[in-house]
């Protein structure tokens, strides 16, 4: 039986500590530990980005990270966008301009969405294709995704 | 309602990562389900072999032997067991063999890679060539899992009297629907004092195809199998057949251990082992005038449809009543054939065999008009269909129909004659980056082919709750095209209710009837006329019953159903499929209406080609379709959009590589789908045309998109770069330089 640690990490606001093999992808920790099943997982290789998540503060694909790196880190998940009821205005976006079709590319985008408004709020058209091209979507064309993320930028941002 | 664009009803619940996919179903104490494949093409199975270093004692493992019901899928043919047996054939290099169910994932992932099998190697066929040449006989007596013929008039008689005859043959290949959430079932198995009692969570398209595949697979009588749809992270048909396989072997397992078991495909095992897009070879023979009107056309279609039928019988189907497009032809014959080779075998794909033959129709179309001298657009529109004229099957066009006008609307968007010239003077350059324009137009089939409907006989209902409101009772299933959405607003509209008093109910085959599967562009357009029916014949109950006076107000509407609902326990109408009077199909012949309607569309592409590297971007692109009625702009558009991102995939990018008969670039690493980078702003244009036999007047459109963009493509590649041997999706940069070097190097 393989050893087990146990690390503590900052998750949607939330410190939770958990015991599991050092090598657990942080995917897995994260959906079968702490039930952040919001979190998805498309190919395990860190091609399609449905597993994508903040690690203090930077976009990571979940599945490529072993667990034993988010030690102490500060982790923000698609659980951790709304407060409490009230969606962020990508989400908000999102739900408004149909940038969710069958929704598994959803999660990931979303947190990817916020990254880009946070680091480029006004991005014009080519910077949000090139923006959200880690993450794959086979429903939308991207269309609806695009407008989503245009509509939240004349609108003022992702903090708003 | 109707024509309203209501937000998507579980859309909250998706972008706040609630919504509860089948791998997010907490199941305490399930054990993890993987499968042991026969990894070779063709053999007979000797034996199996656990190797050592695994704790087999902890193991559940389920073979042929095993299986208590019958061992064959229930499909449209009986053909294809669950698991291969020892001393039977096996067929194709991922067919199931051994079943093994642990607690712990990796243990049993570990535990899979032990089992070895002894299997007597045969010589397999591996293309279509192989197999229509009988080098081995794998299926039948000629290796054919379906075979149609349609005939109009007589083309034998035209050939030696026309201005031209020209001939092509056009080839397409497989295509993963590479829907974001892999294949995923949870299955349950009680024993109860009624006997055995199996229940299936799972991502599937079609509830009651996998509860008819668990009663024989365990013979159980109806209602001692259950099936629910939990949300689902896309499909495209890649989950319309393939369910009742993984369904089956995670019940199956579940019935050994008495445990409930999870079986997740990850990414790898999903794209080598579920279904695909059939490839397809076509051979077309033309004959025209010498004004280029269309004569005569002689069709060759075939599919490559793998180790067993699946749904290739249907998919042949759908595409040899499409091979003739959108042209007026007096004289037309269709042979049309999928046969067996020793490969997994394909199955449903949005588009459903019509965009393999409509690519070859399309693009021989701009074939036909370059060697006449002729222009392609002024060709199309000399042989449209119009009211009044008869298709191969004799079907007769009721509606009216304005194909040149919908063309011209795609010409003009684009601005297709000044790119045409301003393209035509600027790659006469040294500039390596040559442009074209190229345009395809087409239809697609609404519903279920021929019979099929009557054949279904579906069923939907509504349902009054105790608070008042009204719920959808239909087994259609969400993919994210929006049907929750749809079907609300179609009832809405029917009842004259907010549409926030409208949900659709859980899709559960303990609660909702069979309306059939959710394929075929059918569920707005089928389905959502039955819940129309439905609805009125339930308001009209809830007034006949003196519960409600029209005129009624929303509130008014509430009340008197939660009083019927208090006083009469439970209120619910159902509506069944009818066929219209003037729809007639004789399966023996093919003659009559292959569908309903059709939903119709022009297609209009610009690329760019860079000669340095052979890469193709697509720089604009125009959809402009008419599907009756549209009940939701946004979702639809989204939709169209969606599926002209699949197509573009299809012809310039999405290559399945096989090897031995196994794809061998089964990742998303090195099977390449569109980004957002690369594709361009897909223009969505929608003429509105409502058709009486769907709901509000609406028609399908799901699989439409699909079936133009790769003979858009194409067409535009060959403006940009001359007459290359343009017959073949994808187009990728290998075969495009392979294409440009035959004329360069002669």
């Amino acid at each position: 039986m393989a050893k087990q640690i146990t690390l503590k990490m900052t998750v949607n606001g939330t410190d939770c500590v958990v015991t599991v093999h050092p090598f657990a992808r942080l995917l897995d920790v994260l959906r079968e530990e702490l039930r952040l099943t919001g979190t998805k997982e498309g190919c395990g290789e860190g091609e399609c980005g449905a597993c994508t998540i903040l690690m203090n503060g930077r976009v990571v694909n979940s599945c490529l990270v072993p667990v034993v790196q988010a030690q102490g880190a500060v982790v923000v998940t698609v659980e951790g966008l709304a407060q409490g009821e009230r969606l962020s205005s990508v989400q908000d976006a999102f739900l408004t301009y149909n940038g969710a079709q069958c929704g598994f590319c959803t999660p990931g985008m979303l947190i990817s969405a916020t990254d880009l408004l946070n680091r480029c709020p006004n991005p014009t058209e080519g910077e949000i294709r090139e923006g959200l091209a880690g993450n794959l979507c086979r429903c939308t064309g991207y269309a609806k995704i695009v407008d989503a993320v245009r509509a939240v930028a004349a609108d003022g941002g992702a903090a708003k | 309602m109707i024509g309203a664009s209501s937000i998507r009803k579980e859309g909250r619940a998706k972008v706040m990562g609630t919504a509860c996919y089948t791998d997010d179903k907490f199941v305490p104490d399930a054990l993890h389900g993987v499968t042991v494949r026969s990894q070779v093409p063709r053999g007979i199975l000797k034996g199996i072999q656990f190797g050592e270093g695994i704790p087999w004692g902890e193991f559940t493992i389920v073979t042929a032997a095993d299986i208590p019901g019958t061992n064959r899928v229930a499909s449209v043919v009986h053909d294809q067991p669950f698991l291969v047996g020892i001393g039977e054939e096996i067929t194709h290099p991922e067919q199931p063999v051994v079943l093994l169910a642990h607690p712990d994932r990796r243990l049993a992932e570990k535990a899979r890679k032990a089992v070895t099998l002894e299997v007597e190697e045969r010589p397999a066929i591996l293309d279509i060539q192989a197999s229509l040449d009988l080098e081995q006989v794998i299926y039948g007596t000629h290796n054919l899992l379906k075979e149609i013929r349609i005939q109009k008039g007589d083309p034998e008689a035209v050939w030696a009297s026309a201005a031209h005859v020209i001939e092509g043959e056009y080839h397409t290949g497989a295509q993963e629907q590479m829907y974001l959430e892999t294949n995923a079932m949870v299955a349950v198995v009680e024993q109860e004092a009624a006997g055995l009692r199996v229940t299936v969570w799972g991502s599937l398209q079609c509830p009651y195809y996998v509860h008819g595949a668990l009663k024989q697979l365990f013979g159980l009588p109806e209602g001692q199998v259950r099936v629910v749809a939990m949300e689902m992270g896309g499909a495209f048909g890649g989950k319309e057949d393939y369910p009742s396989v993984n369904a089956g072997h995670a019940a199956l397992l579940a019935w050994k251990s008495g445990r409930p078991v999870k079986v997740v495909y990850d990414r790898e095992e999903d794209l080598a082992c579920t279904t695909k897009r059939h490839p397809s070879r076509t051979r077309l023979k033309t004959a025209f005038d010498a004004e280029g009107h269309l004569l005569a056309l002689d069709v060759d279609f075939v599919l490559d449809g793998g180790a067993y039928a699946t749904m290739s019988p249907v998919v042949l189907s759908r595409g040899a009543l499409h091979s003739a497009s959108v042209y007026r032809c007096p004289n037309v014959k269709v042979h049309a054939r999928a046969v067996a080779t020793n490969t997994p075998p394909p199955g449903a794909f949005r588009g459903f065999g019509a965009p393999q033959s409509l690519f070859a129709m399309e693009r021989h179309m701009d074939v036909c008009a370059r060697k006449m001298g002729l222009d392609a657009v002024e060709l199309r529109r000399k042989n449209f269909l119009r009211m009044g004229d008869t298709m191969a099957t004799g079907q007769v066009i009721r509606e009216d129909l304005d194909l040149g006008g919908l063309m011209d609307r795609a010409l003009e968007e684009i601005d297709y004659h000044r790119k045409r010239t301003t393209f035509a003077a600027a790659n006469d350059s040294q500039n390596p980056i040559k442009r074209g324009v190229g345009l395809a137009v087409f239809m697609h089939g609404c519903g279920f082919t021929g019979g099929g409907e009557s054949y279904l006989a579906s069923v939907a209902g509504v349902e009054g709750l105790a608070d008042g409101t009204v719920s959808i009772l239909a087994a259609s299933t969400e993919m994210g095209q929006g049907k929750n959405t749809v079907f609300a607003q179609i009832v809405a509209e029917a009842l004259k209710l907010p549409f926030d008093m409208v949900e659709t109910a859980e899709v559960d085959t303990d609660r909702v009837p069979n309306s059939g599967p959710t394929v075929a562009s059918r569920s707005t357009m089928m389905v959502g006329r039955i819940l129309e029916d439905a609805a009125i014949s339930f308001k009209q109950a809830l007034v006949q019953q003196g519960f409600l006076k029209e005129p009624y107000t929303a509130d008014g509407f509430r009340e008197a159903v939660a009083k019927a609902v208090a006083t009469l326990g439970s209120v619910k109408c159902y509506g069944q499929y009818h066929r219209p009077p003037n729809i007639a199909w004789n399966d023996a012949t093919y003659q009559g209406d292959a569908y309903p309607t059709y939903s119709w569309a022009c297609y209009a592409a610009e690329v760019a080609v860079d000669l340095d590297t052979y890469e193709v971007k697509v720089e604009d692109f125009v959809a402009v379709q008419e599907v009756g009625r549209v009940v939701n702009p946004t979702l639809a558009a989204g939709q169209i959009e969606g599926g002209v991102a699949q197509g573009i995939g299809w012809g310039l990018w999405e290559e399945v590589t096989m090897k031995q008969g196994r794809m061998i670039n089964n990742q998303m690493t090195n099977y390449i789908i569109p980004t957002s980078a690369d594709l361009p702003q897909i223009r969505v244009v929608f003429l509105e045309n409502p058709h009486p036999a769907g709901p509000g007047g609406a028609k399908g459109l799901g699989e439409l998109p699909m079936d133009g963009p790769a003979p858009a493509l194409i067409n535009a590649l060959e403006n940009a770069l001359g007459p290359l041997r343009l017959d073949e999706v994808p187009m990728t940069p290998d075969r495009l330089l392979g294409r440009y070097e035959e004329v360069t190097h002669g």
